[in-house]
């Protein structure tokens, strides 16, 4: 049981690790896509390096800062986090299933959504992100995922025992493996999708259509607006909402940096991260006072 | 407990033929996102209990009131202005933004 896991290597999930970690707290840092830090070629507006530094050689050290702190950092896709019991989070990687006191949101700001012409019209008429909160809508119904990674595949699995057939659609992209009876793969490039009140077909370049009944967009690595819509966390245009000490409306989960908006500066991740980490330290200790509480009040 | 609890059989009454803003969920118990929903609208249902009625539909008991109102993801929540639907906000939505409508 870790006492946190931190999603996200860039400035703010590392400046969070170094202080949850220089706590005596067990932490996990998870990371698999790029940083937008580390496509940035050269940063000159940031604290202390004369000469400007650059983008990719501030990420690399931050976490082999981490790592020399001995913190665990691993690169693992995040596809699934889920509440399990009372105070407790479950974050499903693509090998592993780790149980957590708390969890910190440090995914950035890059979103998926599709820039397939209509899927923004049919977003909750058809178009969805998340298979566990909508599948019950399309019981025996012909659904379709968009997208060709493991997290599309583990939604096209949440889909399996509900609807009559689903269609994985990756627009282009390289088929994934998947094998089920009632899993089709549709590697052609997407026109667009159309409808009337709800989405009904897709149409392909080719001039082709197939009929549709639901889309469930997983393009890529699930970032943190598709976590966020699957736990209930509250976001307002794609950015976690969070209050000034940097808590979503669920107690033990945390979120900082880009994925929560505001600036998208380097200064601004470091000071996120480092609140979110100290909120966590608090989090836990208070947790385990109450724990130690109700075990006194049992003998 | 302000939140009124709505069904296929009180919905026309209570919501349709009603005067003034109405506010509904549409949820199920089985969804992890609606449980974080709930207390979100009852802390609304009691701050604007003076001028607004709040409810919530249970999808799993009354799936033809959700086919009617095209809900397709939950939470879904409606504003009903004199029995037609005037706003609709799908997923946890921040207090702010619902209570900003309900002026």
């Amino acid at each position: 049981m870790y006492d946190v896991i931190i999603i996200g290597a860039g400035p703010a999930g590392v400046s969070a690790g170094l202080y949850t970690k220089r706590a005596n707290l067990k932490v996990l840092i998870l990371y698999k896509d790029e940083s937008a830090l580390e496509k940035t070629e050269l940063i000159e507006n940031y604290y202390g390096f004369e000469k400007g530094i650059d983008g990719k050689a501030l990420y690399t050290s931050g976490i082999q800062q981490a790592k020399n702190l001995e913190i665990e950092v691993k690169k693992e896709e995040v596809i699934n986090v889920q509440i399990a019991e009372e105070k407790q989070f479950v974050v499903i990687t693509e090998r592993e299933t780790y149980k957590t006191k708390t969890v910190i949101f440090a995914t950035g700001n890059k979103k998926n959504t599709p820039k397939i012409k209509g899927i923004k019209n049919f977003e909750g008429k058809g178009v969805s992100y998340c298979a566990i909160c909508d599948g019950f809508f399309y019981r025996n119904k012909e659904v379709s995922v968009l997208g060709n990674g493991r997290y599309a595949i583990s939604e096209a699995n949440e889909l399996m025992n509900i609807a009559k057939g689903i269609t994985i659609l990756t627009d282009g992209k390289e088929a994934p493996e998947i094998r089920a009876d009632n899993v089709r793969i549709d590697t052609r490039r997407i026109r667009e999708v159309r409808g009337n009140q709800k989405i009904e077909e897709v149409e392909f370049e080719d001039n082709s259509k197939i009929k549709t009944d639901g889309i469930f967009v997983a393009l890529g690595v699930a970032g943190s607006t598709e976590f966020a819509k699957k736990l209930g966390i509250i976001t307002q245009k794609d950015r976690i909402v969070v209050n000034e000490n940097m808590e979503t409306n669920i107690p033990g989960i945390f979120a900082c940096g880009d994925c929560v908006g505001g600036l998208l500066q380097v200064s601004k991740s470091v000071y996120e991260g480092t609140k979110a980490g100290l909120q966590v330290i608090q989090y836990i200790r208070k947790a385990s006072i109450n724990e130690n509480k109700d075990f006194d009040a049992q003998i | 407990m302000n939140v009124l609890i709505l069904e296929e059989n009180n919905f026309e009454e209570e919501v349709l033929k009603a005067n003034g803003k109405i506010l509904v969920d549409f949820y199920a118990d089985w969804c992890g996102p609606c449980k974080m929903m709930a207390p979100i609208i009852e802390e609304i249902a009691e701050e604007v209990k003076e001028t607004v009625k709040v409810g919530k539909v249970n999808v799993d008991n009354n799936q033809e009131l959700a086919i009617k109102y095209d809900v397709m993801s939950i939470p879904t929540i409606m504003l009903f202005e004199n029995g037609k639907v005037s706003k609709t906000f799908i997923g946890v939505t921040d207090k702010q933004e619902i209570l900003d409508v309900l002026k």
